[in-house]
């Protein structure tokens, strides 16, 4: 069925192509402008980070050989041989690394605890549309803004002074962030509950604290969990590298091979870290899907 | 959106009432429960797994406390010195002018690690992306070891990465690029790939039936369709970046979290007070302008993506 689309005279043909060329043009035009604006910016930054192009590319063979080096043992019998070819030895230090990772998860899951339990509590006087007064949700809602702005390993660094070395000024610290940052995503959850129910508790005379308990708190819970496993994953990177700062975990060892380039027990480590978070992210990935399942099915 | 505001209308309002209700609604109790006993009872089994989820939070958490050398001394003391340091942060003070300047430079290198890093590790991770993603790169092999490769990116820390590139290209901003790009190659990689994987079919099927190259596929089908998206992601990345910059410092590489580290270290609790509120200023003002153009960039496609 062969069909021709009639085509339009030309005379009313121009003007439309015109509108659409200028379209175009426009559209380029606003696009360039963001490139070169883009451009400035970027060479502005790398006069200021002092990028030195030659010199990394005259320094990217030491990319190469500092990976080789990862790969080959520094010292010892076996030196220069390939880690892998004596697991035994690689690993030498296996029993200490798994105690330190061990703590290291053991301060991801308290802070991220703690941390969930100050995000609940302060979310409902953060949200809209159940705070009780104007004054105590601006003070929460900055509370949590501050919490969250400020990295976790800076509230490390001071609490470290504050509460001496170890682990427990680390797992504060991620708890307070982590209380800025579930805080905040959880405000946003209750701030999207439904409010029939809460209505209902309300009508039939429930306190704050019933309402809360009975209305809101059956809508949110799912929600809730999944965030928190979600930011559990996020703080056992974290809480690996809170040892830079003198606050527990695996850190402290991991800063000290690094800089004292025992490249095998460097690897060795990184390999733990590695296979952890990945277990770590596996498993929590499992439970989410099954809590969101839980919630989709009801 | 009126919704809540009579929510929060009728939650107010309703307070002098409800002390009346309230104790009227708990006399009534016991004959309610005689009536609807089905609902007072609740179910035993789904109360019993609350009960043991709670009971096993509580106890790991115990489990934590013990293993990490808690005391409440330790808290005790640890609380009253920070109150102290607080009292100290008042006013926040660089102390000298010279030094302001120097932490100004600082923020700028801050802002300037976070920008390049970010754009970086998206250009790399670009074509990683469609290596990665199933409707591309049909092989699946392939696309498993990608996967792995760049979670395995993903699971170190910028910091750690931070340290590994200062022994490569020494102490300085440079190493702290290179950390951020790095990290953020394995999360945009991922990202990248998966938004490629949900793209529409239709539109590449297009280009193909009017003989459409493959190349033609991915610039004409593919990319309008994602561009949105990574831009969206990139500009969320360069703000969280903007916070991990400041941290990356500490390590040595480059940065505002170099003077503060120091100022921690010498105790200098005005600068760090005026440090830290410098971090929240710049944070906020980054927030506020890449939350305008990631509007104005995806806003019109707002419905699609």
């Amino acid at each position: 069925m062969p069909t021709t689309i009639p085509r339009l005279a030309d005379d009313r043909l121009e003007p439309l192509a015109r509108a659409y060329a200028d379209a175009e043009q426009d559209r380029r035009r606003k696009t360039l402008t963001g490139f070169a604006v883009l451009l400035v910016l970027v060479v502005l930054a790398a006069l200021v980070a002092d990028v030195d192009l030659p010199k990394f590319f005259g320094h990217l063979d030491a990319i190469g050989s500092y990976v080789d080096r990862l790969a080959r043992f520094d010292s010892g019998d076996h030196i220069g041989e390939i880690v892998l070819t004596h697991p035994g030895e690689w690993m030498w230090g296996l029993k200490r690394w798994f105690r330190l990772l061990f703590e290291t998860l053991l301060m991801a899951y308290a802070g991220t605890l703690l941390g969930a339990v100050g995000g609940f509590v302060l979310c409902f006087f953060a949200a809209r549309n159940l705070a009780r007064s104007e004054t105590t949700r601006w003070l929460a809602a900055r509370w949590l803004e501050f919490c969250r702005t400020v990295p976790d390993l800076v509230f490390a660094l001071i609490f470290v002074y504050a509460f001496g070395l170890g682990a427990m000024p680390g797992v504060l610290a991620i708890a307070v962030h982590t209380t800025g940052a579930l805080g905040k995503l959880f405000t946003e959850v209750v701030e999207n509950v439904d409010m029939k129910p809460v209505e209902g508790t309300t009508a039939a005379g429930g306190s704050w604290v019933q309402t809360i308990r009975f209305a809101v708190l059956p809508q949110i819970l799912s929600n809730f969990a999944s965030y928190a496993l979600l930011r559990f994953e996020v703080n056992v990177r974290g809480a690996a590298v809170m040892g830079f700062v003198g606050a527990g975990g695996i850190g402290l060892d991991l800063m000290e091979a690094i800089r004292k380039f025992y490249y095998a027990d460097v690897s060795a480590m990184l390999v733990l870290i590695i296979a952890a978070v990945m277990l770590i992210d596996y498993g929590t990935e499992a439970l989410r899907h099954r809590l969101i399942g839980r919630e989709t099915a009801r | 959106m009126t919704e809540t505001t009579l929510g929060a209308g009728a939650l107010a309002g309703t307070r002098r009432i409800r002390s009346a209700l309230g104790p009227a609604a708990l006399a009534n109790r016991p004959a309610l429960e005689k009536r609807h006993p089905e609902i007072f009872a609740g179910s035993r089994a789904r109360r019993f797994g609350a009960v043991a989820i709670a009971v096993a939070l509580v106890g790991l958490l115990l489990l934590a406390f013990w293993r990490l050398d808690f005391s409440l001394g330790r808290i005790g003391t640890g609380i009253g010195q920070l109150i102290h340091f607080t009292t100290l942060m008042v006013p926040p003070s660089p102390g000298t002018v010279g030094r302001f300047w120097l932490f100004m430079n600082g923020l700028g290198e801050t802002l300037a690690i976070a920008l390049l890093g970010t754009l970086g590790a998206a250009v790399l991770a670009f074509p990683f992306g469609f290596l990665a993603a199933r409707n591309v790169v049909p092989v699946r092999v392939f696309q498993l070891l990608t996967r792995r490769f760049l979670d395995t990116v993903r699971g170190v820390d910028t910091l750690i990465w931070a340290l590994i590139w200062i022994n490569v290209v020494g102490l300085g901003p440079f190493a702290g690029v290179l950390a951020i790009m790095t990290s953020d190659f394995g999360s945009f990689g991922k990202l990248f790939s998966e938004a490629i994987e949900t793209v529409d079919a239709k539109p590449v099927e297009g280009v193909t039936s009017a003989g459409g190259s493959p190349l033609a596929r991915l610039r004409f089908g593919i990319l309008p369709q994602i561009l949105p998206v990574i831009a969206g992601q990139v500009l969320y990345y360069f703000e969280s970046n903007t916070r991990s910059a400041t941290i990356i410092g500490i390590v040595g590489a480059g940065g505002i979290g170099l003077h503060l580290s120091e100022a921690i270290r010498t105790l200098e609790w005005q600068q760090v007070s005026l440090l830290v509120l410098m971090i929240l200023a710049t944070v906020a003002v980054i927030d506020q302008i890449s939350a305008r153009i990631r509007f104005a960039v995806i806003g019109e496609r707002r419905l699609e993506t």
